[in-house]
């Protein structure tokens, strides 16, 4: 490559760019800053999104949830609400059934019913959210079981006292035996252990790991026929009765992997509509789908790289403005080396190659010493910071690097135009 | 390889290399115009040794850059080899500085960070030849005028002699049709011209076509015409058979 005639320029480039060393090094800093942030900037921002995507997988990308919410005129009413009134809002039994039965491409659908209980086995006792679901919940939300089996369909047909305990709280209640078989009293009630989770590793959500280590599970139709409709909440003395049927219902859609997305979007879009048509009066659920709030989250990344790509580009235009400025200075200074290339027999495109490759060279250098330091720096941030993660992808430092390159072209193109346009009479008598 | 080469070929002694035809080059200084050279006709055969004499400002740098190539008349016309300079453009001009003209400066005008043997492969590369060839035609020039064992040195290590000894082997390492020398010597004390002249007296022998510029007479002595410009025209050309500008003098 150092043998062609290209080769020859490019060398020649080096030499020109070693006789001023320090300037040449000066020059080279503007890129090497510029192509340090991009690199580092696309790194930061491809660790926001990619921490992003890994929150959403967890909670499944091809799910939909409902969750039950207080409407805000009852948090109004609850004021002056007589003591003993009864609130009743939230996701209903027959939505769940009018899920199931209207809307299409959907896999399972999870009812889930969450009781505050004083679970007690023998002298020990614990608080506990009692979750009352179907079979299948496990899989939607991630759990393992340790021993023993998750919740069956004849356990919700019979409405059997059966209780799936979380991995801590199975040790809280039973530390010297092994739970499954036992019998355990949710506040008034007695319900069997038939399984236990096992404990949450690292990895899993805030959420998933609180479910895994002290809910337990029972049946919703147990929940209901055990519990009643309505719970009560003691909260700073206040005494509160809410009737609500389901707390939440996860919808998982199916389809391939191409149609999923498609699927999931048209699937939120039929459950609003049917949702809204079904609680007219009051708003008291709400719709969260983990794609859309991806989708939303991506488009925030991109454009945050937008800007962020956009003040990276500006300090690179700066870097060139500063190599421009100083090939001027170099075409100037290098005259009368001009005028003795072109008596020799150069042509005005020699010329132009000459100092357009040396402008090149510099930018490439400044923008390939731009790429180390980008690289160095995000891997340092990443080490460093707990709070921020840097992904380096190639893509990133060959996109740094090839603009660094057109930095080069492009404000290389002028000053080797000028030293190409000298009149060589005019270049000889150069002092 | 240029349109203009081909009528440069050939080996006939008394074929007219270069004819100026009523040539002018006028520089246009704001209102007032000057005539740097004003109506020059002139023929010049191919092996001639010419002297250009003149007073400074007489129009003798002028007519040599026209000669070479790196200028164009403002009128007239410039045959170089029969061909009409006027039609050939930048490049073609460009190649035939590089393929058939040499030139030798007062300064010498060589490249500061270039060696000594990069400095005569320049216009090599400008060819387009293989590297090889290249460096080894510098080496043989570089020992011809006795600087082989220079060659990695910089001009700025060098003596003035030492340089212009540089920038004649450069202007022969293309084996040019034309050498033109532009006060070659004006820059050297009197040993070191005399090595220089010798150099080019040399290339005279062997039969190349040499232009000189000078202002001394005993180095126009050694031509074998002398053109003497005065004001930008032609004064007179002595013919000097017996290499005595004296003798035809008066
Ligand atoms: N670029 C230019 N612009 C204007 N005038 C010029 C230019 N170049 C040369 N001249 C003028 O043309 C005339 C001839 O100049 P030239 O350099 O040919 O003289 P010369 O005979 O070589 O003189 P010297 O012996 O001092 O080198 C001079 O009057 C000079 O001022
Ligand atoms: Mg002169």
């Amino acid at each position: 490559m150092f043998h062609g005639p290209l080769g020859r320029t490019i060398r020649l480039g080096i030499t020109n760019l070693k006789l001023h060393l320090l300037r040449s090094i000066l020059t080279g800093l503007g890129i090497l800053f510029g192509v340090a942030a991009v690199i580092l900037m696309l790194a930061i921002t491809e660790g926001k999104s990619e921490t992003a995507l890994r929150q959403f997988r967890e909670l499944g990308s091809n799910t939909i949830v409902i969750v039950t919410k207080k409407p805000p005129e009852m948090e109004e009413e609850q004021q002056s609400a007589s003591f003993f009134s009864v609130q009743d809002y939230g996701i209903e039994y027959a939505d769940c059934d009018a899920i199931v039965k209207t809307l299409p491409a959907v896999k399972v659908v999870v009812p889930v019913r969450t009781i505050p209980k004083l679970a007690r086995r023998g002298p020990r006792t614990a608080s506990v959210p009692v979750f009352g679901t179907v079979p299948g919940y496990d899989g939607i939300a991630g759990l393992v079981l340790r021993e023993g089996r998750f919740l069956a369909r004849r356990d919700l047909e019979r409405k059997n006292n059966y209780a799936v305990l979380g991995a801590k709280i199975a040790r809280t209640l039973f530390p010297f035996e092994t739970p499954v078989g036992k019998t355990i009293r949710l506040g008034t009630e007695s319900f069997r252990v038939v399984g236990v989770l096992s404990s949450p590793d690292q990895a899993s959500s805030s959420q998933a790991a609180t479910l895994a280590a002290d809910a337990v599970l029972v049946p919703v139709s147990a929940a209901r026929a055990f519990f009643g409709e309505t719970t009560t909440k003691t909260t700073g003395g206040a005494r509160e009765i809410e009737a609500i049927e389901l707390h939440t219902v996860r919808i998982e859609v199916e389809g391939t992997q191409e149609e999923l997305n498609a699927n999931v979007l048209a699937t939120a879009r039929a459950l609003r509509t049917l949702m809204k048509g079904r609680h007219k009066k009051k708003e008291d659920y709400q719709i969260i789908v983990p794609l859309e709030l991806l989708q939303q989250q991506e488009e925030q990344a991109r454009n945050w790289q937008i800007v962020l790509g956009f003040i990276a580009g500006i300090s690179l235009v700066i870097g060139g403005i500063g190599i421009m400025n100083v090939m001027l200075a170099t075409v100037t200074e290098r005259t009368r080396e001009i005028g003795i290339r072109r008596a020799l027999g150069a042509k005005r495109k020699h010329i132009v190659a000459q100092f357009l490759v040396e402008t090149i060279v510099l930018s490439c250098g400044g923008g390939l010493a731009g790429v180390l330091v980008g690289v160095g720096g995000a891997t340092l941030i990443d080490y460093a910071r707990d709070d921020v993660e840097a992904i380096i992808r190639w893509e990133f430092a060959l996109l740094a690097f090839s603009v660094s390159a057109l930095v080069g072209m492009v404000f290389g193109v002028y000053p080797a135009w000028r030293a190409a346009q000298m009149d060589p009479v005019e270049a000889l008598r150069h002092e | 390889m240029t349109h203009a080469a081909s009528p440069l070929e050939g080996d006939d002694e008394s074929e007219i290399l270069v004819k100026l035809d009523g040539v002018e080059r006028h520089y246009q200084m704001g209102t007032s115009t000057v005539r740097a050279l004003d109506g020059v006709d002139l023929e010049i055969r191919r092996g001639d040794h010419w002297a250009i004499m003149g007073r400074s400002g007489s129009g003798k740098s002028t007519m040599l850059n026209l000669l070479g190539c790196l200028d164009r008349p403002t009128g007239g016309e410039y045959y170089l080899g029969g061909t009409p300079v006027s039609t050939l453009d930048d490049d073609a001009l460009s190649e035939i500085r590089g393929e058939r003209i040499g030139f030798v400066f007062q300064s010498f005008n060589l490249i500061p960070q270039l060696t000594v043997l990069e400095n005569l492969e320049v216009p090599l590369f400008y060819q387009g030849g293989a590297p090889a060839v290249a460096r080894k035609r510098a080496e043989e020039l570089a020992a011809r005028v006795g600087l082989d064992d220079r060659l990695d040195h910089r001009p700025p290590e060098l003596s003035g002699g030492q340089q212009q000894r540089v920038a004649i082997a450069r202007s022969l390492i293309n084996d040019p049709l034309i050498v033109l020398a532009d006060e070659a010597t004006g820059n050297l004390d009197s040993n070191t011209e005399m090595e220089i002249l010798e150099l080019l007296d040399d290339l005279a022998k062997e039969g190349k076509t040499i232009i000189l510029v000078t202002h001394a007479e005993e180095v126009a002595e050694r031509a074998r015409k002398i053109l003497i410009l005065v004001d930008g025209k032609v004064d007179r050309i002595i013919e000097n058979s017996d290499h005595s500008v004296a003798a035809s003098k008066n």
